[in-house]
């Protein structure tokens, strides 16, 4: 791991530099590089001969988290959103990339390791029906991670239950509840509180709030801001839902085809958007205002097969303004202005 | 000049024996779809929007389960009243409906060619062959690239928004003219949404097709329905025009909703607004307003009485006790 060691021997060799920087260049709580998740096709009859192919679900993503922030994850289906949160947490085993965590690399961390880190980094998952144990009680199910992770006696751990069921907005009676008997958005409090029971430090919550009712969903968002306050909590937000997305995030970025193709803070990103994905994304969101007539930027087509992404620039094939360099070379990261930066050719 | 309505709901009530007893699911609802127009039913699981959809065309399990009360009157017949037959020339003929899950919607085992010219072939007398070319020619209007070649492929060849395409194409097949959109867009990518509600919009502008919107995403009502119903627990709580509903919403439930929303331009640091508590299940309705448990407004009359569905202003319609009032004191504040 050559890595690890030279990000910690800056750290320790300038201290000065980071004290200067500190607001610019804050050292990340997870520092994602390179990340691909190939997923290997066999033809019918297996793969006799001829090309191996795959399906590149992310293809070369990296991003910083810092602590303490929102980054918010948008795209439509298929981009790759949710196979990122799965392999920072190794649900999914990555094809290649890095993923530092504490000066680790998540993604060579085996047995005891891995499950130490696993305690820091917890996932909130989008359905609240099934990924709840119906045969379990709350209680049981809350403190199946505590037993894992051998915290507590058990005694405590029916206290630190407790607790987190009081945080999460839940009476302590539910704790002998069963998942049926109660409402979608109190099991996504569940949910929540299962991930907060070990105390993480990075929740990946993918999709939270998608499955849930509009004045359901407001409550459970605001829990997520008071909590993240409460805790000093950093999550990576993962949504299709760019009103949600922008609401709760303080950076987000932008997804298309196991790519990512924008990233901003919040703000720059919905002011200014670069990329022609975005921009057709958020023409795309329909406003709740009658009034406001906008022009929708239409996308012709489909998202291609990630089987065969397009060569060049994944997104030529809808591009209203593709030129033809777009299909010959795939664009590289560029930084437009402050920590806004893009992957198109129109920005040079 | 009072036009008849194209279709004109009257105090409809859906019941359902279940083994808990007799449940409500719409409860009195009364509405109006004028030829031409796009009126949007919006509001949460569980408030009897898809049953309301559902008894307009009379699909529920009428032998066992579900039974009608009240008219449903369409072009002046009364669809409560028809035989078996007769409601058959209708459904897919006169009011057609599309569904919010495209691929549970379609049969896999058929090609799509075939699902569309099945509904040609049932309502009018046209030939196998013409059939299929109005197929082709259904799957060209809604959009389908290549639809000599599409017309002939199955449903898992497709993608979700092809699919909800055939589902239009299978629903204007006969040119109806109601179409009856029950969430056909919550199940799609935004920017796929986006292709589906503008073809809709086209349709309605060039043959005039009544359409009525079922949905929970008050952004679609906003860009695509003229008049708005919001329902709660099966009943109706408020019904305006849409540019009222978004400017001046009387109901506490229909304001709660669209305060809940994060807006794009909104302000972030502010938190978002939550209706408190839930929304009741049906074998347990409160004796009140049915809002009343859960509104700010709320006195002893709301959770005494219920109050009836009145006009408040032209075209405005609200269930509320206190609207005038809350109209008045957020005047108050903001003067």
């Amino acid at each position: 791991m050559p890595n690890t060691v030279s990000l910690k021997d800056i750290s320790e060799k300038t201290p000065l530099f980071n004290r200067e920087e500190e607001h610019n260049e804050k050292i990340p709580i997870l520092d994602v590089q390179g990340l691909k998740k190939y997923y290997p096709v066999k033809k019918p009859f297996g793969q006799i001969r001829g090309e191996k192919r795959s399906v590149k679900a992310v293809d070369n993503v990296s991003f910083r988290l810092y602590e303490g922030e929102t980054y918010g994850l948008v795209g439509e289906s298929g981009c790759g959103k949710s196979t990122i949160g799965r392999t920072l947490l190794r649900l999914i085993e990555p094809t290649a990339g890095k993923a530092i965590y504490k000066n680790k690399d998540l993604f060579e961390l085996t047995g005891e390791n891995l499950r130490e880190v696993r305690q820091e980094l917890q996932m909130v998952f989008q359905d609240p029906y099934s990924s709840l144990n119906p045969r379990k009680r709350i209680g049981q199910t809350l403190e199946e991670p505590l037993t894992i992770h051998s915290i507590g006696t058990k005694k405590e751990r029916t206290e630190i239950v407790m607790e987190i069921l009081n945080k999460v907005g839940m009476q302590t009676d539910h704790y002998y509840r069963f998942p049926h008997e109660l409402s979608g958005g109190q099991r996504q409090r569940i949910g929540l509180a299962r991930s907060l029971v070990v105390n993480p430090k990075i929740i990946i919550a993918d999709e939270p709030v998608s499955a849930l009712d509009v004045s359901i969903q407001s409550q459970v968002i605001n829990l997520l801001q008071e909590l993240q306050e409460d805790l000093q909590l950093t999550y990576l937000f993962i949504a299709h839902d760019i009103s949600i997305v922008r609401y709760i995030s303080d950076r987000i970025g932008v997804m298309y085809l196991g790519n990512l193709v924008e990233e901003a803070p919040a703000d720059s990103l919905l002011a200014t958007p670069l990329h022609p994905y975005t921009q057709a994304l958020l023409s795309a969101v329909p406003l709740p205002n009658p009034l406001v007539k906008k022009e929708r930027i239409i996308l012709k087509g489909e998202i291609p097969s990630p089987l065969s992404p397009p060569p060049g620039c994944v997104f030529h094939t809808r591009c209203p303004s593709a030129m033809n360099v777009c299909k010959m070379e795939a664009p590289e990261k560029k930084e437009m202005s402050s920590n806004h930066f893009v992957s198109c050719h129109l920005y040079r | 000049m009072q036009e008849q309505p194209l279709l004109d709901v009257k105090e409809l009530k859906t019941h359902f024996h279940t083994e808990r007893g007799r449940m409500t699911a719409v409860d009195g609802i009364s509405f109006q779809v004028n030829v031409g127009e796009i009126v949007g039913v919006v509001g949460e699981s569980g408030c009897g929007k898809s049953v309301t959809s559902q008894s307009i065309l009379r699909l529920l399990d009428e032998k066992n389960t579900a039974a009608y009360e009240g008219e449903i009157l369409f072009k002046g017949t009364n669809l409560l009243k028809l035989s078996d037959s007769e409601m058959r020339n209708i459904r897919g003929n006169d009011i057609a409906m599309i569904f919010q899950d495209p691929l549970s919607s379609l049969n896999p085992v058929y090609t799509i060619g075939y699902q569309i010219a099945e509904t040609i072939l049932l309502h009018q007398d046209v030939s196998k062959k013409e059939a299929y070319a109005r197929a082709v020619e259904m799957l060209r209007i809604t959009g389908i690239p290549a639809p000599e070649k599409r017309v002939n492929e199955f449903p898992h060849q497709l993608s979700g928004g092809m699919q909800q395409r055939v589902m239009i194409a299978i629903a204007l097949s006969c040119l109806p003219q109601l179409l009856i959109a029950d969430e056909p867009t919550t199940a799609l990518d935004v920017t796929i949404q986006a292709q589906i509600i503008e073809l809709i919009e086209e349709l309605n502008r060039k043959h005039g097709m009544g359409v009525l919107f079922i949905t929970h995403d008050l952004g679609v009502v906003a860009e695509l329905c003229t008049r708005v119903v919001v329902m709660y627990l099966g009943q109706i709580v408020e019904e305006a025009t849409v540019e009222d509903l978004f400017t001046q919403p009387l109901h506490p439930y229909t304001k709660g909703l669209m305060k809940s929303i994060p807006h794009l331009d909104g302000d972030k640091s502010e938190k978002l607004h939550v209706i408190k508590g839930m929304v009741p299940t049906l074998n347990n309705v409160p004796k009140g307003c049915r809002f009343a448990p859960r509104c700010l407004y709320a006195d002893e009359l709301c959770l005494e009485k219920a109050p009836d569905l009145t006009e408040y202003r032209k075209g405005q319609k609200v269930r509320c006790w206190h609207a005038e009032r809350i109209v008045l004191e957020e005047e108050g504040q903001y003067a």
